[in-house]
């Protein structure tokens, strides 16, 4: 049995989520074999080739695949897929993106986000804004499926030595084509992979409230989040946006600031180790679900938080 | 053009849904259910295309038991001209649904058709992209922003970083997110000359599509409670018990 992992990457580094990946294919079991299919992806493999547990890493180098078009790269992950028993990405918009092109070209169905590996055939994922967990099991020839980050713990990056080999596959189907992007600049950690995350709702009142959370985060090291409610109202980059539509975390800390706590919010969150809220509001849901709760003004409590630690 | 609007009946988003005692699933017994929110902004999307001039029909269509004729009503009374229900009173997979729509795609001939981005019960986030796939056309996910241009479509999308933009040829598939826009209310009138409109009812078996799945539910579980945490009475106090209670700072 081979388990084959799509690598998240941006063609000059390879994305954490990776590494989660990876940690999941080594629960199912079998020899990890990681595809990097980008345009001039030489560092990408390079950092794929030392992940530990990797056995080898197959490089698809082609302008075809510069920016992972779906259109493009699904087709030749169903070529490459057929020859393994797991086909694993992680569910970054990337993986959710180009997996179920491949698993419908290759004529199964995809099991999406799993958060646990039960068997090499059986899997867990929330259902519901995480409100009721599904075992499910696969009888398909070859089993695609996007792993969740948060359930899973990062395999080492360094450590592995594996066999780095050029594969090819279609050219640009030439249905579609890359025009541009715009990408949030932030010097704080990424939201998915911090240890600590303040967020903040609609309680902030308007976007220039959250420098007082930036001030925070950036004493704690954290990255900023949002509620749906604070993206919506236009204070904060809808990237920001952490919930069942937007970014799932799962850190060490999760710091809610003037967030009531609605359903769709608390899928994004809940797994946390340590939830805090602080909230005017003391009948707030997200006190049910926080471990240590202040009910304040957000504008006294947070700058003196600040000063605290 | 032709535009073709897929919709799901699911439980109402601000249902808190609970696990039925033998695990076999969710009680969906008297609970709410309505159009996904995702669909919605799909309806939505379509009828302002229509506005602009660059849809000239749009067909709704849902792939799901008798009662989600009541959705397709809905999407009739938001501006849908008219409605194709794929009856199946099983509960389908992801794949089984976008062969369905394949045969819909195939004999409608659509130029773009729109799903939501995912629904809000299996949370799959599948159907858009596998419906591509299977008709070879190209997909533009999670979109923010669509723009029709002589024979592409131009679809902003929300990415992890933040938003890229794809040019597409048609016809396409488009799956929205939740900044595309925001859906109208349907109006009483609207809602009346609604049920005239045609609904058309087929079935899996008379568009020659197998429901058949790869993957079964063992079972459904609620997931591990949090316990219950404390209320702290100052900021001094909180930040005490995050240093040396849980020392996560």
């Amino acid at each position: 049995m081979a388990i084959l992992v799509i690598a998240e990457h941006n063609n000059g580094a390879l994305g954490a989520a990776t590494l989660n990946t990876v940690a999941a294919a080594q629960k199912i079991g079998g020899d990890v074999v990681v595809l990097v299919a980008g345009q001039n992806v030489g560092s990408v493999a390079e950092a794929a080739a030392k992940i530990a547990g990797v056995s080898k890493v197959l490089v698809a180098d082609n302008a075809a695949y510069a920016h992972q078009l779906p259109e493009n790269v699904a087709p030749l992950i169903a070529e490459l897929g057929k020859g393994y028993s797991h086909v694993l990405a992680a569910a970054t918009t990337n993986g959710k993106n180009f997996l179920p092109r491949v698993a419908a070209l290759l004529d199964v169905d995809q099991i999406s986000e799993i958060i646990e590996v039960v068997s090499a055939d059986t899997f867990k994922r929330p259902i519901y804004a995480g409100n009721a967990i599904a075992t499910v099991q696969s009888s398909a020839a070859v089993k695609v499926i996007t792993v969740r980050g948060t359930g899973f713990d990062a395999v080492a990056a360094e450590g592995g030595s594996a066999a780095v080999e050029a594969v090819s596959g279609p050219a640009d189907a030439g249905k579609s084509a890359f025009v541009g992007e715009e990408l949030a600049k932030s010097d704080r950690p990424e939201l998915t992979a911090a240890k600590i995350v303040v967020s903040g709702g609609r309680g902030m009142g308007n976007g220039d409230n959250f420098k007082i959370l930036y001030a925070l985060a950036d004493k704690l090291g954290a990255a900023v989040g949002a509620s749906r409610a604070a993206v919506d109202a236009g204070f904060v980059p809808n990237d920001m946006q952490v919930g069942q539509t937007g970014k799932i975390v799962a850190p060490q800390l999760y710091i809610a600031v003037g967030i009531s706590g609605a359903i769709q919010h608390l899928a994004g969150m809940k797994d946390s180790k340590v939830i805090v809220a602080i909230n005017k509001d003391e009948e707030a849901p997200i006190f049910q679900v926080a471990d240590y709760g202040l009910v304040a003004d957000l504008f006294e409590a947070v700058p003196e938080l600040e000063k605290a630690v | 053009m032709k535009v073709l609007v897929a919709v799901k009946r699911v439980v109402d988003y601000n249902v808190k849904v609970r696990v039925k005692a033998d695990n076999s699933g969710v009680d969906l017994a008297n609970v709410k259910m309505s159009m996904n929110p995702f669909c919605e902004i799909a309806v939505e999307e379509a009828v302002r295309l229509k506005e602009k001039g660059v849809a000239t029909e749009i067909v709704a269509v849902s792939v799901g038991p008798t009662a989600a004729q009541e959705q397709l009503r809905t999407a009739l009374a938001l501006g849908a001209d008219r409605a194709i229900l794929v009856e199946s009173n099983d509960e389908l997979n992801s794949l089984a649904v976008a062969k369905a729509l394949k045969a819909i795609v195939d004999k409608e001939q659509p130029q773009l058709v729109i799903l939501g981005k995912q629904a809000i019960d299996s949370d799959n986030n599948q159907t858009g992209q596998m419906l591509a796939a299977l008709s070879g056309y190209a997909q533009g996910t999670f979109a923010s922003k669509v723009e029709v241009a002589g024979d592409k479509v131009n679809v902003t999308r929300e990415i992890d970083g933040g938003l890229q933009t794809v040019a597409l040829n048609l016809p396409a598939i488009v799956t929205t997110d939740l900044r595309l826009n925001e859906p109208r209310y349907a109006s009483l009138p609207n809602i009346m000359k609604a049920k005239k409109k045609p609904l058309d009812v087929v079935t899996p078996d008379a568009l020659g599509v197998s429901t058949a799945s790869t993957v079964k539910t063992v079972k459904v579980e609620a997931p591990a409670a949090r316990s219950a945490g404390v209320k702290v009475k100052s900021v001094a106090e909180l930040v005490e018990k995050l240093k040396n209670e849980a020392k996560v700072i």
